[in-house]
């Protein structure tokens, strides 16, 4: 008889600790299934001379972050800094400028830094689509082969950087080192 | 009683005036598209139905005014145009966006426990439902007085 009288306790308290797990969980924040493929191949115009073409070809050889952003996205324009820091030392970063217009953009850029090596001008969203991108800013890593091996949805902030992104981006860059020795 | 027929009048007016405007909004979110055969129109309308927008989570990309979802709408229809099939489409967003744009999640080592949970529920509820009626049935079966008692009882009826 007490055992019956325990279960619905036992049944709420499991209901309430699912519902706290998933207090945990960012239901934003999907697992991409381009993690450990290699990014999609994409030809665009740059962003700085329509003359221009930027392609996958451009982001590979090293390991670097690929970081999609539009003067539109306040969360971008507050992850610029970090982006510079990066940049200063010594990480390679390419944009795509996603969904933008070309002339806003460059004059962002103008007025402001830039931290990026190459940006590929995607106003229509279509290269976006194939690398996944649905909430800007979205930060990849790609490594010197141009495998995708990680990805972040929103943006960077220093906790994750030391946490995830820079220890990763130093395991790639000793790979690198090996392979190529 | 004179009012009914005022009351009436009054809803109507108020159906023509909401209407247009209901009809309005739906064609701002579902864009008329025009297909060349009834199949691909069949294939692009259940399509927009069963992708979710990946922005606006609890929404298909048909319900969705995101311009995530009006790319995915785009994409789907010019997809369906240059000829690929249903499967073609899913596997398409599936590779971007992963099993999460599906709204009807395939069956598989992952998503088993979400396929079985209502029957799981079901098998429980029917498993309390049984013990409930046992209960009750023994209950009612009970013998409320032992021989003994029930003569003691007769005894004191009569007086004695």
């Amino acid at each position: 008889m007490r055992v019956r009288l325990l279960l619905p306790l036992l049944a709420v308290v499991a209901l309430l600790g699912l519902l706290f797990l998933g207090l945990g969980l960012n239901s934003r924040e999907l697992p991409s299934p381009l993690i450990g493929k290699p990014a999609p191949t994409f030809e665009l115009e740059s962003l700085e001379d329509a003359e221009r073409l930027v392609t996958k070809e451009d982001f590979i050889g090293e390991v670097v972050l690929v970081n999609v952003w539009a003067t539109w996205c306040s969360t971008c324009r507050a992850e610029k800094p970090l982006l510079m820091e990066l940049a200063r030392g010594g990480i390679p970063i390419h944009g795509f400028n996603y969904r933008d217009d070309r002339e806003t953009a460059l004059r962002y850029l103008d007025v402001s830094d830039n931290p990026y090596r190459t940006i590929a001008y995607d106003p229509t969203g279509d290269v976006g689509m194939d690398w996944g991108v649905y909430a800007t800013p979205e930060t990849y890593v790609l490594d010197a082969q141009g495998v995708i091996r990680y990805k972040r949805i929103g943006a960077l902030n220093r906790q994750l950087l030391l946490d995830e992104v820079l220890p990763l981006i130093e395991t790639l860059r000793a790979e690198q080192v090996r392979g190529s020795s | 009683m004179r009012t009914i027929p005022l009351v009436l009048c009054w809803l109507s007016a108020l159906a023509a005036w909401l209407l247009p405007a209901g009809l309005a909004l739906a064609i701002a979110i579902g864009e008329p598209v025009a297909f060349p055969t009834e199949a691909q129109q069949r294939q692009y309308q259940t399509l927009i139905r069963e992708l979710r927008c990946t922005v606006c989570q609890s929404e298909t990309i048909h319900e969705s005014n995101a311009e995530l979802a009006a790319d995915m709408r785009r994409r789907v229809r010019d997809m369906t145009l240059a000829g690929d099939d249903r499967e073609a489409i899913i596997d398409f967003m599936v590779q971007r966006y992963g099993d999460y744009v599906r709204y009807r999640p395939p069956l598989q080592a992952n998503t088993a426990v979400l396929w079985a949970s209502p029957f799981l529920l079901l098998l429980i509820g029917a498993g309390v439902w049984w013990q409930i009626i046992r209960g009750r049935k023994r209950m009612s079966q009970r013998p409320a007085f032992t021989e003994q008692e029930r003569q003691a009882l007769d005894r004191l009826r009569r007086g004695e």
